[in-house]
């Protein structure tokens, strides 16, 4: 009962506030705010009284704040939720990334009731997938998300957001009805017949026809590797994040994509054990080619956003990475493939609130200047420094630097898959290089330098420095002398945006130096994962 | 087979029907003796007749399936479901047409003709004998040749014209082939048809199942006999577009369906995979035309043909699975909900012909878009609105019937069909028009209602657009009771 309040909480406020036509903008992002932070408080609240068990426990048995209600009898889908080591991290960085969204949001001024009641909706897609222990309710609420987050792009994007929510929503819906396809092998495989995803990693289907179970495994793994993304299924995310508002971008990196992840660990390996060991080395290698081709590929970006967004593709390709190798059976020995599960989920999380930071950083930059582009920013650092020690917080735990949540996850991955791939582990750090050389970069082009002004293109800015009276003229030079002024443009973290952006990297700060208060609660679940993959 | 030769004692069998017949006839009569500013009066009868054989329909649910009338009329789930989906769908409908008919010189002919089209619908679903199929066929064409050309303009009578002769056509193909199938077996009761079939000469069988086929193709506006559905959608009223497109359809589907469960089932030649290609193709031109349509009714004619495809599934595979009775149950009734809600959104705004016009027109009205939004998603299959769960069960049967090929197609076409869809909801959403695309017509040509209602919101295709769009969810998230009720008969 809880846990279903906790997932229709947020959606029953959206109905509120669009039913309150009267309703004022500040008021309805309050309302927004409340309803976050009262979902969050009782997320924490189900943590705290969540136990987690000794030994492997999770996916089959030790599930919490379970309701199982009949939904369609005649393939038998119902609405059957529960809470394990798998979903609970990732109902609270739901619960923490939406918050922070709602308070960045604070200042809103285009249409901010529907903006909010869009939100809620997709908080409520969100928690749905994460809390499903069902095939087609998982379905349902992950068809959700792509439907709120369409119209978030669509409605409240800059650039061509039109194009790009399209071309979001038909690569994800077509992952989608893949998966759907896939669910529904699942289902006239298993032998009683059933959608319940408890039911069906206890007996998995399909398991004495490995051409079918083969099928089947490509279907989901097709539709959940649009989600992801994973290499060569990407090309939507630059696109789609680019164009966001700031908001949707952070949820979109943050959670969203952990959906696909999350589906991996949740359905295609304890489902299809056989199947998942068999293809295990085939999600490993796209696994490495994600990590490679998102660390070059971002690092050859000349705007901002995408950068990050290909940063995504590129710590996403660990997690894949981590649950290949947990499918190593033969090659490894179940310590080690605990380790690579835990770290591919711990990564679920530390990248939710990093790239959440990082992306609700951008969107500084673009309400200052409406630009992302590299070219157009220079020496923030001066007229912004909380602006810029917080991207360089965010950077360096993006890299993956000690005592940050990603190191922690990293680490683990790479010491549970170097036993079973030594080869693909060893290319995969070559990731790790890539990624901080482009942060280092990147924050050397924003935050060091001369500053630049975002507004007026480069070659104007040569020229046109006329334009206006220099304050300062007692140095004799035009260009310094006009620096003070133009900086001024650029004004600081204010008030709502530093109380979104900094709870993140604390966060992810806990994360990396008390790594236990996650761990504990994953590792029953990691290790009942890899039990079950390993039949 | 009870064999019923007496049939008195079981005219009660027939209740929801016989409410049907006495609605029309009793409208007819009431609206003879009923001023022409008073006729609401008939729409009110008429829409309780529909009620009420809807209840008369749903009270006799869950009684084991029987055959009467010396086997011809099979009161069975799909009977029942097509029973309460088209009396339901008619009602619905006499109020969404309520808005352009009020007044109107032939206003109570035009209900009755709605109701008798409905009965042609019921009996094509509960035929169990070919003369009978041939004679519903009749019955839910022949009244509904008037109302595509009610409007008495150009575009009604070349529509009606169009669809008169390709049903006159067709209606000869499919006598042809019942009389291919008559000169096989000597009989026309499919209970016998299912004994003897599969003996017949292969010859005959052909001929006898592409007529037969043709003709609830026709109705059910499949390809290859579609090129009716997008002139008449276009060219008539939105309203009786929305009846066009919704229930003959179903009677045709369930039609349909029976045949391949019944006499079809065990006959030597593939039947099965003829009805899915017939799906496959169907749904794949259907979606491939809806593409550039800027047209909204042109765009959702196109639209029901591909839905059609993905009923054709269910059909295809109707004598294999299990699955599928409960599946053609779900989906014929969410499509019946968001078809006529998808029509009723154009129905509020008769003036606008493209979708730039549309989203012109509505532009202040935000809750008319998103029960549009939930129409059309509903229409692509998002969850968790009732074609999600029909298209999940229909899906899961046609799979389970040996056709996963088809599925896969069927998936990929759901893909394709969201960008049409999203052509129409993107500009209505952003509430921007959309630079016009080439080649759309003039805004506003082609005004289908009288010039006083012109411009504005209609209210009562509002409120069926509304009362859809939370049906069509309602129908989703509880499709485990409507699939209760109406499969607790076998």
């Amino acid at each position: 009962m809880l846990l279903t309040v906790v997932i229709f909480l947020p959606v029953v406020i959206a109905g509120v506030l669009l039913a309150a036509r009267g309703l004022g903008a500040r008021a309805a992002i309050g309302l927004w705010v409340a309803a976050s932070a009262v979902d969050l408080a009782l997320v924490g609240w189900m943590w705290w009284r969540f136990e987690p068990g000794e030994g492997a426990s999770g996916v089959v048995d030790g599930l919490a704040y379970e309701a199982d209600l009949q939904w369609i009898p005649t393939v038998d889908a119902g609405y059957h939720v529960g809470v394990d080591g798998l979903s609970l991290p990732l109902l609270a960085l739901t619960g923490v990334l939406f918050l922070a969204c709602a308070i960045y949001s604070l200042r809103e001024p285009d249409r901010p009731r529907t903006y909010a009641a869009l939100f809620l909706f997709l908080q409520t897609a969100c928690l749905g997938t994460f809390a499903s222990l069902d095939l087609i309710l998982f379905f349902v609420f992950f068809d959700l998300t792509i439907v709120g987050m369409y119209f978030v792009i669509a409605g409240w994007g800059h650039g061509n957001a039109r194009r790009s929510a399209l071309k979001f929503f038909l690569y994800t819906f077509i992952g989608s009805l893949a998966l759907l396809v896939g669910f529904i092998g699942l289902f006239l495989g298993s032998d009683e017949r059933t959608f319940d995803m408890v039911a069906l990693a206890a007996n998995p289907p399909l398991a004495d026809s490995p051409v079918a179970g083969g099928l089947v495994l490509l279907a989901i793994g097709l539709g959940l590797a649009v989600k992801t993304p994973l290499f060569p299924f990407h090309t939507w995310l630059p696109d789609a994040h680019t164009d966001a508002p700031a908001a949707g971008s952070a949820v979109l990196a943050g959670i969203l994509l952990k959906l696909g992840t999350y589906g991996f660990v949740r359905i295609a390996m304890p489902i299809l054990p056989e199947a998942w060991q068999r293809w295990a080395m085939v999600a490993v290698v796209v696994g490495v080619i994600s990590v490679l081709w998102g660390a070059f590929v971002a690092l050859a970006q000349t705007d901002v956003k995408r950068m990050i967004a290909y940063t995504s593709v590129n710590h996403m390709g660990y997690v894949l990475l981590g649950l290949g190798a947990a499918g190593l059976v033969a090659s490894a020995d179940e310590g080690a493939r605990t380790v690579a599960t835990v770290g591919a989920m711990y990564q679920m999380v530390s990248h939710g609130l990093l790239t959440g930071a990082l992306f609700l950083l951008s969107g500084v930059l673009w309400s200052r200047g409406h630009t992302y582009a590299f070219d157009r920013w220079g020496g923030l650092a001066r007229p912004a420094p909380v602006f810029a020690g917080c991207l360089a917080l965010a950077a360096f735990g993006s890299l993956g630097l000690p005592g940050f949540s990603g190191f922690i996850a990293e680490f683990q991955i790479f010491t549970g898959a170097l036993q079973a791939t030594p080869v693909a582990t060893v290319i995969a750090v070559v990731g790790i290089l890539v990624t901080a050389g482009l942060f280092l970069v990147a924050l050397q082009r924003l935050l060091t330098g001369d500053p630049v002004d975002p507004v007026v293109p480069a070659e104007a800015d040569a020229d046109g420095t006329g334009e206006r009276p220099a304050p300062d003229r007692t140095d004799g030079h035009t260009v310094t002398a006009t620096r003070p002024e133009v900086s001024a443009r650029v004004v600081d973290l204010r008030g709502h945006e530093v109380a979104s952006i900094v709870p993140l990297l604390v966060l992810a700060l806990v994360l990396g130096l008390l790594p236990r208060i996650v761990l504990d609660v994953l590792e029953p679940a990691a290790m009942a994962v890899v039990e079950l993959v390993a039949r | 087979m009870t064999g019923m030769s007496g049939g008195g004692e079981r005219v009660l069998a027939l209740l929801p029907e016989l409410l049907l017949l006495l609605g029309a006839v009793g409208g007819l009569l009431l609206g003879l003796w009923t001023p022409q500013h008073r006729q609401r009066r008939v729409r009110l009868l008429v829409t309780a007749a529909c009620l009420a054989s809807a209840v008369a329909a749903a009270v006799a649910l869950p009684e084991p399936a029987e055959r009467v009338f010396e086997d011809t009329w099979v009161v069975d789930t799909t009977t029942g479901v097509v029973r309460i989906v088209v009396a339901l769908g008619v009602a619905a409908l006499v109020w969404l047409a309520s808005a352009s008919f009020a007044g109107h010189p032939r206003e109570t002919e035009a209900y009755v003709l709605m109701l008798l089209g409905g009965l042609g619908a019921v009996a094509l679903a509960a035929s169990g004998d070919l003369l009978l199929l041939v004679a519903a066929y009749l019955l839910a064409s022949v009244p509904l040749y008037a109302l595509a050309g009610f409007a008495k303009d150009s575009a009604g009578v070349e529509a009606a014209m169009k669809y008169y002769l390709m049903g006159a056509f067709v209606g000869v193909l499919m006598l042809v082939g019942v009389a291919a199938l008559v000169l096989a077996t000597g009989t026309t009761g499919y209970s016998d048809l299912a004994v003897l079939l599969p003996g017949a000469s292969p010859g005959l069988l052909a001929v006898g199942i592409l007529g037969v086929l043709a003709g609830v193709g026709f109705k059910a506006g499949a390809v290859p006999v579609h090129f009716w559905v997008p002139d008449v959608t276009a060219g008539t009223t939105p309203p009786m577009a929305a009846y066009l497109t919704t229930i003959p359809k179903i009677g045709a589907v369930a039609a349909a369906f029976r045949l391949l469960a019944e006499p079809f089932a065990d006959v030597p030649l593939d039947v099965p995979l003829l009805v899915a290609l017939i799906a496959a193709t169907s749904m794949t031109l259907g979606n491939l035309a809806a593409f550039h349509q800027t047209d909204v009714l042109r765009l959702l004619a196109y639209s029901t043909v591909s839905q059609v495809g993905y009923l054709f599934m269910v059909v295809a595979v109707a004598a294999r699975t299990d699955l599928a009775v409960p599946a053609l149950a779900i989906y014929l009734a969410g499509y019946a909900v968001t078809n006529v809600g998808a029509f009723a959104a154009v129905a509020a705004a008769p003036v606008a012909r493209t979708i730039t016009d549309w989203a012109t027109a509505v532009g202040r009205h935000r809750s008319l878009v998103v029960s549009l939004v939930v129409c059309l998603l509903g229409l692509v299959g998002t969850p968790p609105t009732a074609v999600f769960v029909g298209k999940l069960a229909v899906f899961a049967a046609a799979w389970d019937g040996g056709l996963a090929w088809l599925v896969v197609v069927a998936a990929i076409n759901t893909v394709a069909s969201l960008f049409y869809y999203l052509r129409w909801i993107a500009p209505a959403f952003a509430g921007v028009p959309v630079a016009p695309a080439t080649g759309e017509g003039e805004p506003g040509s082609g005004p289908r209602t009288a010039a006083g209602t012109a411009q504005r919101i209609q209210r009562g295709p509002v409120v069926v657009l509304h009362a859809a769009a939370v049906l069509s969810v309602l129908l989703g998230v509880g499709a485990g009771v409507w699939l209760a009720a109406a499969t607790s008969a076998s």
